[in-house]
């Protein structure tokens, strides 16, 4: 693990850049919030199907994306609408999309699990468990083939680490030396398999480190850790360092879906993730060092709704794509790519 | 000029390499090796371990790579050595290639092809000896060639390059050594329409790939007793020519479906149903099907020539369509 950053060193980090620091809290906040109002329209029937939220893991997300740049590309799970807002994919066009209509970034096709832009590279949402990872292989190959210094950051849960396809995509990155970000959130559980029921290595920074990859554990609670840790990782990837692993120890709050009745966890256990909220913590440390104060959260947490609002208007407002479009899609109209 | 089917296929993926930077060929053994069935000989040579690249044995991780690279403005070509070990990428061309566009609402489409050998008759046994082209067919997303000739040996390949869709090619083993000749100017075909390799009035033959031969062999012995027999290349498997299917049947009234695959929810299956759904009043006869024997494809000569389509089986069928013969109860034997 990377060492944690001592008080002062914390102290000194966010008074050197109290903006971002802030930007970093209100992206979190951003996915929290939007995910909590996608919870409350799954019970009230508006979405439906699997719903995965990211409630408790927000810091990996914000952290990451905060160091990607715009020709970047990024590969993700099914538990992805943090990933995808904060890569830039519209609230309203996200929303939309869980509503199932025709304005939603993939015009109602995807839905939760599926979320797709190629506007901001997003390459999904992927709900097969480690389905993502060849295809991240496959787009720093061409990135590498075509000689562009783009990075792709590829993430995945640490259920996918006992699936073949995580060693085989890890081989072949590190085989060929491609610059990829593979980003492991350490959730603890695969639905309901703790780590330790299901990996002989529980030390997942160090399985990954078996294929030549350079790998390091981060503390996934601490945005500031992520960031920095991500940060040097893509910088070392961008520069032709080969492909970086990070396993971000992080825990997810919510029940695995919206089918879960959680058996297999102690509320004790939850309840102890959460006093590490990522969220609440910084928002602490914030008012501690004097950069953020009631005023300024409440009109952070204004805009933050007023967003999700708007979100939830547009989605509501939008229109079913008509039945006879059904077909669309399956291949592709003359005249692509 | 003298060529062979390898050939054939060989100057397709050299003639498509040289049209497109962005085309390269990857998979296990394809470059040092020459590929495991020596179809990519000499192309390392000639264009490089960047461009004919060599992979580790993990077909999820390298067809996913080819999706990816697709995805990233590449033009792949994936070699699957053989069919069976595509099973291991299923995952990959099923959930991703097929799909991605379609999820994604039209945003991503995937321009990759992915070439392997199929079908049996070499006594290779049960794990080196499976059609499995008509369940990739039964995938929406994917196109599947089965190219049967020369001509789409060597010409199938930069159309399905072409193709902004993930592109399946199955090239039967059998088929690898077959020689002719073939057009020196000979190039790019369509991929969208089957073919008659043979006309007749009587009854029409159907099938693809790696028994065309077989079904071309039956013709001929056919005609010899007497029985003009009109034969159809279905070269895509999907989406299926349904016009092509629907003409001979309507020219002949009498219709036998060759497939090696299994016959139990085979391509067979399904031209046969089509036939029956949009031209059953044009039929004079039930539509005759010879497919593989029901079970794993066995090692032993004599057993396995049994378990495989052969002309004389095809012959036989022909002329219980023709009403020359009585056909067994119909339904797999077993
Ligand atoms: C290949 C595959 N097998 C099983 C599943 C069913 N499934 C969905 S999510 C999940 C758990 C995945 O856990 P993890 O990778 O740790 O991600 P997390 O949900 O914790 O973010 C399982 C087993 C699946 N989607 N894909
Ligand atoms: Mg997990």
């Amino acid at each position: 693990m990377t060492p944690p950053m001592t008080a002062e060193e914390r102290a000194a980090l966010i008074a050197a850049r109290p903006d971002r620091t802030l930007d970093l809290l209100r992206q979190m906040l951003r996915v929290r919030r939007l995910e909590e109002r996608c919870v409350e329209l799954y019970s009230a029937s508006k979405i439906r199907g699997f719903l995965h939220v990211y409630i408790g893991e927000e810091a990996v997300a914000a952290g990451v994306m905060s160091v990607l740049g715009p020709d970047d590309a990024v590969v993700a799970t099914y538990r992805e609408h943090g990933h995808a807002l904060l890569r830039g994919v519209p609230a309203s066009a996200i929303m939309a999309e869980m509503y199932g209509h025709a304005e939603g970034c993939c015009r109602g096709r995807g839905g939760s699990m599926h979320l797709f832009d190629a506007g901001t590279r997003f390459y999904g949402g992927n709900a097969i468990v480690a389905g993502g990872l060849p295809l991240a292989v496959g787009l720093a190959l061409a990135d590498k083939m075509l000689g562009r210094d783009r990075v792709t950051a590829c993430f995945f849960g640490e259920g996918a680490m006992a699936e073949g396809e995580f060693h085989e995509s890890l081989n072949l990155a590190a085989l060929w030396d491609l610059p990829v970000l593979f980003c492991c959130e350490n959730n603890l559980y695969a639905m309901g398999t703790a780590l330790e029921r299901s990996e002989s290595q529980t030390d997942l920074a160090l399985k990954a480190a078996a294929y030549e990859v350079a790998s390091w554990a981060v503390d996934g609670m601490d945005v500031l850790a992520v960031e920095e840790a991500a940060r040097r990782a893509v910088d070392a990837v961008r520069s032709g360092g080969g492909p970086h692993f990070l396993e971000f120890r992080t825990y997810r709050f919510r029940a695995h879906s919206m089918f879960d009745p959680e058996r297999y966890r102690e509320k004790a256990e939850v309840e102890h993730w959460m006093e590490r909220d990522p969220i609440a913590s910084l928002k602490v440390e914030l008012e501690a060092s004097g950069h953020l104060d009631e005023a300024v959260w409440a009109s952070l947490s204004r805009e933050v709704d007023a967003e999700v609002d708007a979100a939830v208007e547009f989605a509501e407002a939008g229109t079913l794509e008509p039945v006879a479009e059904l077909a669309r899609f399956v291949h592709s109209e003359r005249g692509t790519p | 000029m003298k060529t062979t089917y390898r050939e054939a296929m060989r100057a397709a993926m050299r003639d498509a390499m040289q049209r497109d930077e962005r085309v390269f060929l990857m998979g296990e053994d394809v470059g040092r090796y020459g590929g495991g069935f020596a179809v990519s000989l000499g192309l390392l040579e000639e264009f490089g371990p960047q461009r004919v690249r060599d992979t580790p044995l993990s077909e999820a991780g390298f067809v996913g790579a080819g999706i990816g690279a697709a995805l990233g403005g590449m033009r792949p070509i994936v070699e699957v050595m053989t069919v069976n070990f595509s099973l291991l990428a299923l995952d990959q061309i099923v959930n991703n290639a097929a799909t991605l566009l379609h999820m994604s609402g039209g945003q991503f489409s995937v321009p990759l092809v992915i070439r392997m050998t199929t079908g049996g008759g070499r006594q290779l046994a049960a794990q080196h000896s499976h059609s499995l082209e008509g369940w990739l067919a039964h995938i929406p997303g994917l196109r599947v060639v089965a190219p049967a000739t020369l001509e789409d040996a060597r010409g199938m390949l930069w159309t399905a390059l072409e193709d902004p869709d993930p592109v399946l090619i199955f090239e039967h083993g059998s088929l690898y050594n077959v020689a002719g000749e073939l057009a020196d100017e000979a190039g790019p075909v369509d991929i969208d329409r089957a073919a008659v390799r043979r006309a007749g009035a009587d009854v029409s033959l159907i099938t693809y790939g790696g028994t065309l031969p077989t079904v071309l062999a039956a013709a001929d012995a056919l005609a010899a007793s007497g029985i003009d027999a009109e034969v159809l290349d279905l070269r895509t498997l999907r989406p299926l020519d349904d016009a092509a299917i629907l003409a001979t049947v309507a020219k002949t009234h009498r219709a036998v479906v060759v497939d090696e695959g299994w016959r139990s929810g085979s391509l067979s299956a399904e031209v046969s149903a089509r036939i029956t759904e949009s031209a059953f009043y044009d039929l004079d006869a039930p539509v005759g099907r010879v497919c593989s024997e029901e079970v794993p494809v066995p090692y032993a000569k004599h057993l396995e020539e049994a378990a495989l389509p052969s002309a004389e089986r095809v012959v036989a069928a022909a002329r219980v369509a023709v009403g020359e013969a009585v056909g067994e109860a119909v339904g797999p034997r077993a």
